[in-house]
């Protein structure tokens, strides 16, 4: 069975949520895959190790994970949250970014440290800054939806499905509204479907005459309404109906 | 070149019910099978490009006859359609969505469906995709300047706009019916259209357009086994009636030409922006 680890870095649990939000199709999922780690569903493997000056507890990302489901961006200012994306690289074939803050950093883009308990956390950054990340998919979450079809299709192989996360995850890590601007509307390319409106989450963007209007201040940089836009991306698929 | 993309079956219609015939562009067949959906429960919400003040359009979700007749009739500018998808499904809580656009916008719908990173529970709510045939569209100012500046009609006095006969005609509520030939619009043309290749809505349920059939009626591509089913039952309701494409006069022959004439024009356009190292939709 194939081996998928839920591997938390600095997110908020929503990107797990929205797949739990599958209902049934969630179980489907977890009777095709074998759930290897998951501290928010499943025990954690906690190994205890004592030597002579201290006891060791950690909780440990196991080895021959087939596809790590990374939920987060990474506190450059943490060591311990470095070292687990690290492990998970190591120890992952696929490693997907789940999500705004694993993919482009979302809200996270915003933190600046100085809060308690640790004001000296202030730095985050997407985990494609600090490890080869194979595919992403945005949103702050991303839908339902879109994380069953991209583990069905991961499970099955399908790379011509997830050809358009595995390029998001070499170029999207700087998604913001203005994606839409500079690769759309720059380009001569938008024809004012209003696919980037409706999918921004936050409602960042409303179409003025038929374009976009991007709210900067609303923008939480998750990365929809670039990934959405069929002026962008129109993968052959999509061509395919019945 | 493959002129109108996959499809079942094609027809010339039009809606039977006389009210609809009077407010819509052509044979009234978006009109007519939405207002059949709302009435035989297939669809509960539609997505229509209402009228607004100054001939001007706005995406909305209709749920009444009213309202989508209110909205029949074409535009020729950019109504962003697919902006008002979600609310449909979230604020008015609609399951059955009926959603009309342009080739470019059901192309738009149908990626959402397949790739709905920000559509979470709407993909399953879609239960009808009309598409209308669509050689190129304009920019609210760019229409305006053709009606006002070379029609001298203004835009609060629109009643009608249509394309047809190598024209634009604009028609007044004070019954003037003005026309300027096409290839003087082309400077309002939205340039972005310079890149599509879809001229019948290909990735549609059922497409349709006013070429191929005579003033009145409409020309129908029946494309998806759900959009053949839904057409038999409007038919068999009574809600539109039907003649043989091949027994209309100018036929497919001419959606043809026009089809092709599109593509191959702005294939050239794709080429040209690839050769100076622009994007175009991939
Ligand atoms: C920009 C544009 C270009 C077109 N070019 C061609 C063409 O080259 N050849 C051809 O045969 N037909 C073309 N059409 C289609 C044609 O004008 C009619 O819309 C179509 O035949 C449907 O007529 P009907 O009587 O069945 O629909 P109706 O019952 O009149 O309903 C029309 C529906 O279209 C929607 N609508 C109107 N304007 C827009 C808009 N701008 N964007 C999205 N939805 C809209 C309305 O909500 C309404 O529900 C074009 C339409 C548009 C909008
Ligand atoms: S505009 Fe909206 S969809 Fe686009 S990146 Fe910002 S928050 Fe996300
Ligand atoms: S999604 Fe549609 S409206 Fe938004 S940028 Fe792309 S083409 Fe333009
Ligand atoms: S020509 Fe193409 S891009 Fe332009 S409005 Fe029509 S369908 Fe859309």
């Amino acid at each position: 069975m194939v081996r998928v680890a839920h591997i938390h870095m600095s997110g908020c649990t929503g990107c797990l949520i929205s797949l739990a939000d599958t209902y049934e199709k969630l179980l489907d999922i977890l009777g095709a895959v074998d759930l290897v780690y998951a501290l928010t569903l499943a025990d954690e493997k906690t190994e205890i190790t004592e030597t002579d000056d201290k006891i060791l507890i950690e909780r440990k990302i196991p080895e021959d994970i087939d596809i790590a489901l990374v939920e987060g961006s990474v506190c450059l200012d943490d060591h311990h949250s470095v070292e687990d994306i690290l492990t998970t690289r190591k120890n992952s074939k696929i490693v997907v970014a789940l999500g705004a803050c694993a993919a482009s950093g979302g809200v996270t883009r915003f933190a600046r440290g100085g809060q308690m308990s640790q004001p000296a956390h202030s730095a985050f950054v997407p985990i494609g800054d600090v490890i080869k990340v194979d595919l992403a998919l945005p949103g702050c979450p991303p839908s339902t939806e879109s994380i069953v079809n991209l583990i069905m299709a991961a499970l099955n192989g399908d790379m011509d499905y997830l050809e358009p996360f595995a390029e998001i995850a070499k170029y999207g890590k700087d998604a913001c509204g203005c994606d839409v601007i500079k690769n759309v509307i720059d380009q001569s390319l938008c024809m004012g479907c209003g696919t980037c409106a409706a999918a921004c989450q936050v409602k960042a963007i409303d179409m003025i005459e038929g374009k976009p209007n991007i709210m900067t201040e609303f923008c939480i940089k998750c990365g929809i309404c670039g990934a959405q836009c069929p002026r962008v991306r129109f993968p052959e698929l999509v061509q395919k109906i019945e | 070149m493959d002129p109108f993309g996959k499809y079942i079956k094609a027809v010339s219609a039009r809606a039977a019910d006389k009210e609809i015939l009077k407010k819509a562009q052509d044979g009234g067949i978006v009109s007519a099978a939405y207002i059949y959906g709302l009435e035989s429960g297939l669809l509960d919400g539609v997505i229509i490009a209402d009228k607004e003040d100054g001939f001007a359009a706005a995406p909305k979700v209709a749920t009444t006859r009213e309202e989508i007749l209110n909205a029949a009739g074409t535009k020729y500018t950019v109504c962003s359609n697919l902006s008002v998808i979600k609310s449909a499904v979230r604020e008015y809580g609609c399951e059955k969505v009926g959603f009309v656009g342009t080739p470019c916008q059901v192309q738009s719908i149908r990626k959402a469906i397949k790739y709905p990173v920000g559509y979470r529970h709407v993909p399953d709510k879609i239960a009808l995709i009309m598409g209308i045939f669509c050689m190129e569209n304009f920019p609210y100012n760019g229409m305006k300047a053709i009606v006002e500046e070379h029609c001298g009609i203004k835009m609060d006095d629109v009643v009608k706009t249509d394309i047809g006969k190598g024209k634009f005609w604009v028609y007044s509520k004070w019954g003037d019916v003005k026309t300027i030939p096409l290839k003087d619009t082309h400077p309002y043309e939205q340039i972005s259209c310079h890149v599509c290749m879809d001229y019948t809505a290909e990735l549609a349920d059922i497409s349709t357009g006013s070429v191929g059939s005579p003033d009145g009626w409409s020309t129908i591509f029946v494309r998806t086994a759900k959009g053949e089913e839904y057409l038999n039952k409007m038919v068999e309701a009574g809600a539109i009636e039907t003649k043989d494409i091949d027994a209309v006069k100018p036929g497919l022959d001419l959606v043809q030409k026009l089809a092709l004439s599109k593509k191959e024009k702005n294939a050239k356009e794709v080429e040209h922006r690839k050769e100076i190292g622009l994007p175009v939709p991939y």
